[in-house]
């Protein structure tokens, strides 16, 4: 076995260790703090990419895939193993991951410039790289649960990382407890499964969770209400990915862990935390995917992870719409692309599910960023309706953002994103179980052209709207460091590049991915004009198109000068509007529901505590002082009552008798005269009988 | 071979230790004070000295000591530890040092506290090494007496009702498991703990409360239960179980945080190794027949502390019932493990999972609560006796490395993973969800719930923006912070590295869970 893959473990090892060295670093050594957590994480990157590098050209029938399982602890007679495992699908992670984190390190040495707790942010940052990186070698279902729960608490962290706001304090707790409801269901899959297979290794040597004959036992075992077990287990991890990846009904924690400073945002929208979720599912694929013998279709679980894909595409697609917060914008389109990525998966399968991770990890790190860069040049202005006419004082933002907005857009040829969504509307469509999961997927495609154009228009056309009203030369806006606009301009090449590692035309990631056999990687321009392919490349750019010029149509043609002026699509539809901008009031629905139940749960217990139990330790308590009372007045006045009255009694009859006792001689011998002569006439008496 | 009498030793030098102390008098409080210390030293390094000589490979009990004592009484000098017993042993004298540095330490008669610190000391360990019910009972009561008192004189406003109440509370279960015991001896003649479990492994418990014990021509199956029900009483207060509880909170609120941390820390164990050692090796058949209730009465303790807990408002009482929350993990682990529905195969090895994280949950827990409370307690020192929820805010920024390791230790508390809470819950619930499904998905919301209010603590105490009168607050002194590193640093290494604890308690497991097997 390669050396890389032994030494593997160094990937997340190394940012873990610059995280537990900046945790002990005084506040002072800034400079030091950031460096090290920039060399921990080049390092990384550079043992990443051997790692890619050693997964090229190695694939079997199989693909390639090494894996190093140790004993972490034994119980019994059975010992709990962790491994990690590199596979293309690792690899490419690997790779994404370290490098966009890179990028995000190097612009917060910008963008935290000012922060007292610099050294923290960077120990956090590390924390954060080094989890999801160890969720993404690791070879073990219990592994992954431990970097994932780590990769929880790094966005808690650094969601509240201004935790003196009230609001950042409280998006971090929601954040956790959010994601810990959908972890509570992986919690229990993975019991499940450890319990039904015995392992909760991935791959080992045909005996792991995810091999062959494991998956062939699980599916032949019906777990309740006529599931298989597979599919039972399946769904229980769905919820967790749906809790990291924001899926809807757990989708509420993402909006507003916009709370954080912009690179956190950016770290967990783009490479780490939201792409967890979907690296989960893509990981244990093999068991998703489990049908029973003879059985035909999409297995349940896949349809599941279709479903609620394409449902929260759409769903986040038209919350953004009505978003004024040029953060809380980018968040929805997250939700909405995350949900394009299970679409993906739950049609297509891995590659291309995972292609699109890739893409939209470098155009949304670069929007998150650019944002930032809007952000950081406008005095924390975070309000679109008060931006506007960037293009002119920030340009290298505005090109780097106008070059992500329409990779995530979608506009056809020149951008990644156009390429992964058209793979995933293209599974879409071939879909056997219904149709409708395309046509939601066209519509969110709609719906994201239409709401990147307006925030486009908002933030950099027409006039500034801040400056403009106050006309202070000090608010001008201005362009950001080279730190901050080289890592934008880097991300924006890879969101041009990246898309053609995986056109029609030359298919390398998915036959990188999925092992697929070589022929299908020869570059081959005709299988654009393909039948299908060419079909929907048209149907993608005319709803795009659409997209844009509607977009145009009501925010562009004239110049919106008024920050309190009524949006247009307010104008036009002032309930739905309203619906769209109140997110649907989903927030509402759990405050009225959820936390009030959990709150009168808590009075519930306080209260039977107190009244209940606590009532009949009183009784108790009560009892126990009755008794007493009782005994001391039975003492009191039955037992003492008696002998006091037969004592006084006594004295009494004593004192009578010593009346008797007078002392005058007189009436003691008037007493003996008459007793003698009364004993006398006894005796005389008796005599005579 | 003459061998020192180790577990002997180590019950008596904390005993005669705080008679020392106490005669060293007030005027000298800092020489009782030191010397108080050098005696819980000593102990902790004749406990090291014990897990250094124990053979982890090996499930019987070690160390034996056994001395006929009352032979008309069936009584004898019983002594023993196996990896159950180690584990508490070292839990018990790590945590005694540590609670004698926590913060609030006595204003007044500084040697008598100490004192009693370590006669509560003696009780504990004497506790977790007798083998026969005479002088186990004795230590187990012992260990109340100086609770009490230390309850009693240096608690807070309402000390003394508190102590009462949680006299009064642990002195009822006594009394029903001394009842219990009596009633035992009276129809079996033993009094040793093996001697009774070897009894009740073959079942024939029942059969002698028949032959000797026709009592009032109640069924022999009736007595053998009422005998059942006093010794789980008893046990069942100390750990404790819903509804035997209320003398919790106002006792963990209301005793000086020295005694807060051994009572969460070491007494509570003394339930759960009652449970281990005495319920369930001699009335397996009662367990057996109660399973489902005694397990439903479990995970109605474990919701509903976890959600009364978030209805407090007092730190300590909101920690208190935590402690439950905790503790009733254990003895989930615990009734699945005596479980003998295990369906096909590996049940041991499900059964050694179940106890395994049961033994690890007891020392996690009691590392973690008795830090929690120390960290509540400098808390209550800096700010004039102030807990409240609602009393703080913002502190991390005026403190932030006292903000970080309580952090650290809350997070210990809800389990996270890397952190050694998680590991013992993990192997719980794999044991518990092979063995008794149900119980184990209805125990997982209490994971929910206690991630609910530590953060809800977290936010109140440490987030938003730092309240103006807190803004001189000290942070840990270095003395201070180097009382709390060797339990930070060991929820670390336990988290990262259990293996440290299993290769003690796992063959002791092991022949724990082949004995429950062949009931």
């Amino acid at each position: 076995m390669s050396w890389i893959v032994q030494q593997l473990w160094l990937v997340p090892a190394l940012p873990f260790l610059a995280a537990g060295v900046l945790a002990l670093t005084p506040r002072r050594h800034r400079r030091s703090a950031a460096g090290l957590a920039i060399g921990a994480l080049t390092a990384s990157l550079v043992l990443a990419g051997g790692a890619f590098a050693a997964t090229l050209g190695q694939a079997g029938p199989d693909g390639f895939r090494a894996v190093v399982n140790f004993t972490w602890l034994e119980t019994g007679a059975h010992a709990v193993r962790l491994g990690w495992v590199l596979d293309p699908l690792g690899a490419a992670m690997l790779v994404m991951v370290s490098f966009v984190g890179l990028l995000i390190f190097i612009y917060s040495v910008g963008y935290m410039a000012h922060d007292d707790n610099f050294t923290r942010f960077f120990c956090f940052l590390s924390l954060f790289a080094g989890a999801m990186l160890g969720v993404v070698i690791a070879n073990s279902l219990l592994l992954l649960f431990i970097c994932w729960e780590l990769v929880g608490l790094a966005s808690y962290l650094l969601i509240g990382f201004w935790f003196q706001k009230p609001e950042a304090a409280a998006a971090a707790k929601k954040a956790f407890i959010t994601t810990r409801v959908g972890d509570l269901g992986l919690f229990v899959g993975m019991i499940w499964l450890y319990s039904a297979a015995d392992t909760l290794v991935f791959y080992e040597n045909g005996q792991g969770c995810l091999e062959q004959g494991m998956v062939t036992r699980l599916v032949a075992t019906t777990a309740v209400a006529g599931m298989t077990l597979s599919t039972a287990i399946s769904l229980l991890v769905l919820l967790g990915a749906m809790g990291k990846s924001g899926q809807f009904p757990l989708h509420v924690w993402l909006p507003d862990a916009m709370e954080g400073p912009t690179p956190v945002s950016a770290l967990i929208h783009a490479a780490t935390m939201v792409a967890a979720g979907v690296f989960l599912v893509a990981r244990m694929f093999p068991l998703f995917a489990a049908q029973p013998d003879g059985a035909t279709g999409e297995s349940p679980a896949l349809q599941a992870v279709t479903w609620l894909g394409a449902f929260t595409a759409v769903f986040a697609a038209l919350i953004a719409v009505a978003q004024t917060d040029i953060k809380r914008i980018l968040a929805y389109s997250t939700v909405s692309q995350l949900g394009y990525m299970f679409l993906g998966l739950g049609t297509g399968g891995v590659a291309v599910g995972m292609f699109h991770l890739l893409t939209h990890a470098f155009f949304k790190a670069l929007l998150f960023l650019g944002a930032g860069s809007v952000i950081h040049g406008c005095h924390e202005e975070q309000d679109i309706r008060r931006l506007g006419g960037l293009r002119r004082t920030m340009p290298v933002t505005f090109a780097t953002y106008a070059v992500g907005m329409m990779a995530l857009a979608g506009v056809p040829l020149l951008f990644s994103g156009f390429w992964s969504k058209d793979e995933i509307l293209h599974a879409a469509q071939g879909w056997k179980p219904s149709p409708w999961p395309f046509y939601l997927g066209v519509l969110g495609a709609g719906l994201t052209a239409f709401y990147m154009t307006r925030q486009m228009i908002f933030v950099f056309f027409g006039p500034n709207r801040t400056c403009a009203r106050t006309h202070a030369a000090a608010l001008t806006p201005h362009e950001s460091p080279p730190v901050m606009t080289v890592p934008l301009a880097f991300l924006a090449i890879c969101a041009v590049v990246l898309g053609f590692f995986g056109t029609p035309a030359w298919p390398w990631l998915q036959t990188y991915l999925e092992a697929r056999p070589a022929d299908l990687t020869a570059f081959d321009v005709s299988r654009l004009f393909a039948v299908g392919v060419l079909g929907l490349m048209v149907l993608s750019t005319a709803v795009v198109a659409a997209g844009l010029a509607l977009g145009w149509w009501l925010y562009g043609r004239r110049p919106i000068t008024d920050p309190a002026a009524t949006d247009a699509l307010e104008l036009a539809q002032p309930g739905l509007f309203r619906l769209l901008h109140g997110k649907f009031h989903v927030d509402e629905l759990y405050e009225a529901t959820v936390v009030r139940w959990h709150a009168a749960w808590a009075t519930l217990g306080e209260l039977l505590d107190r009244w209940l139990w606590g009532g009949v330790v009183l009784l108790v308590h009560g009892l126990a002082l009755g008794l007493a009372w009782t005994s001391r007045l039975l003492d009191e006045y039955v037992v003492n009552g008696g002998f006091d009255t037969a004592c006084r009694r006594l004295v009494r009859g004593g004192r009578h008798m010593a009346g008797l006792a007078t002392g005058k001689p007189q009436s003691y011998l008037r007493g003996l005269a008459a007793a003698t002569a009364a004993l006398a006439l006894l005796l005389l008496w008796g005599g005579c009988r | 071979m003459t061998k020192l009498p180790l577990l002997s030793l180590l019950t008596l030098i904390p005993l005669l230790g705080g008679v020392v102390v106490v005669s060293v008098g007030e005027r000298r409080a800092a020489i009782a004070r030191r010397l108080a210390l050098a005696v819980a030293g000593i102990t902790l390094l004749l406990a090291a000295t014990l897990a250094a000589r124990f053979e982890p490979g090996s499930g019987e009990l070690q160390f034996v000591e056994k001395v006929r004592w009352i032979p008309a009484l069936a009584v004898d000098y019983h002594l023993g530890v196996d990896g159950l017993g180690l584990l508490l042993i070292l839990l018990t004298t790590l945590l005694v040092p540590f609670a004698m540095l926590a913060p609030g330490g006595p204003p007044h008669r500084a040697p008598l506290y100490r004192a009693l610190m370590l006669f509560l000391e003696a009780g504990l360990l004497g506790t977790f090494t007798a083998l026969n019910f005479f002088h186990w009972f004795l230590f187990w009561e012992l260990s109340l007496i100086p609770a009490f008192f230390l309850i009693r004189l240096w608690g807070g406003t309402a000390g003394a009702s508190a102590a009462t109440q949680f006299f009064i509370y642990t002195l009822a279960g006594s009394v029903t498991m001394l009842l219990a015991f009596l009633a035992i001896f009276l129809a079996v003649g033993k009094f040793d703990f093996l001697e009774l479990a070897e009894l009740g492994r073959a079942d024939r418990l029942t059969a002698h409360f028949n032959v000797n014990f026709g009592w009032y021509a109640l069924p022999a199956e009736t007595l053998t239960r009422l005998a059942f029900a006093g010794v789980f009483l008893g046990l069942a207060v100390k750990v404790p179980v819903m509804p035997f509880h209320t003398w919790l909170p106002a006792t963990y609120a209301e005793a000086p945080t020295g005694v807060t941390m051994l009572l969460t820390g070491a007494m509570s164990k003394m339930g759960v190794y009652g449970f281990l050692r005495i319920l369930v090796p001699i009335f397996p058949e009662q367990i057996r027949a109660l399973q489902a209730p005694l397990l439903g009465l479990v995970v109605f303790t474990i919701l509903f502390s976890a959600a009364t807990a978030f209805a407090q408002r007092d730190l300590k009482r909101m920690l208190a019932y935590s402690s439950i929350n905790h503790l009733g993990y254990c003895l989930l682990g615990l009734l699945a493990a005596a479980s003998f529905a295990a369906p096909e195969a590996r049940p041991t090895t499900e059964q050694a999972a179940a106890l395994n994280g049961v033994l690890l949950q007891m020392l996690n827990h009691g590392l973690t609560a008795a830090t929690l409370f120390a960290c509540v307690g400098w808390l209550e020192q800096r700010s004039g006796g102030r807990r409240d929820l609602y009393d703080f805010g913002g502190l991390r920024r005026a403190t932030p490395v006292f903000a970080g390791l309580m952090g650290i230790a809350l997070f210990s508390s809800l389990g996270l993973p890397g952190l050694n809470g998680f590991v013992g819950e993990f192997l719980i619930f794999k044991g518990t969800f092979a063995l008794a499904p149900w119980a184990a998905a209805a125990a997982v919301p209490g994971l929910l719930l206690t991630a609910v209010f530590l953060l809800t603590l977290m936010q109140r105490v440490f987030h938003g923006p730092l309240e103006p009168r807190w803004t001189a607050l000290p942070d840990l002194t270095w003395r201070e912070r180097l009382a709390l590193a060797p339990a930070v640093a060991l929820m670390f290494a336990l988290g990262l590295w259990p293996q440290l604890v299993l290769t003690f308690t796992n063959a002791t497991v092991v022949s724990l869970a082949e004995a429950w097997r062949t009931f």
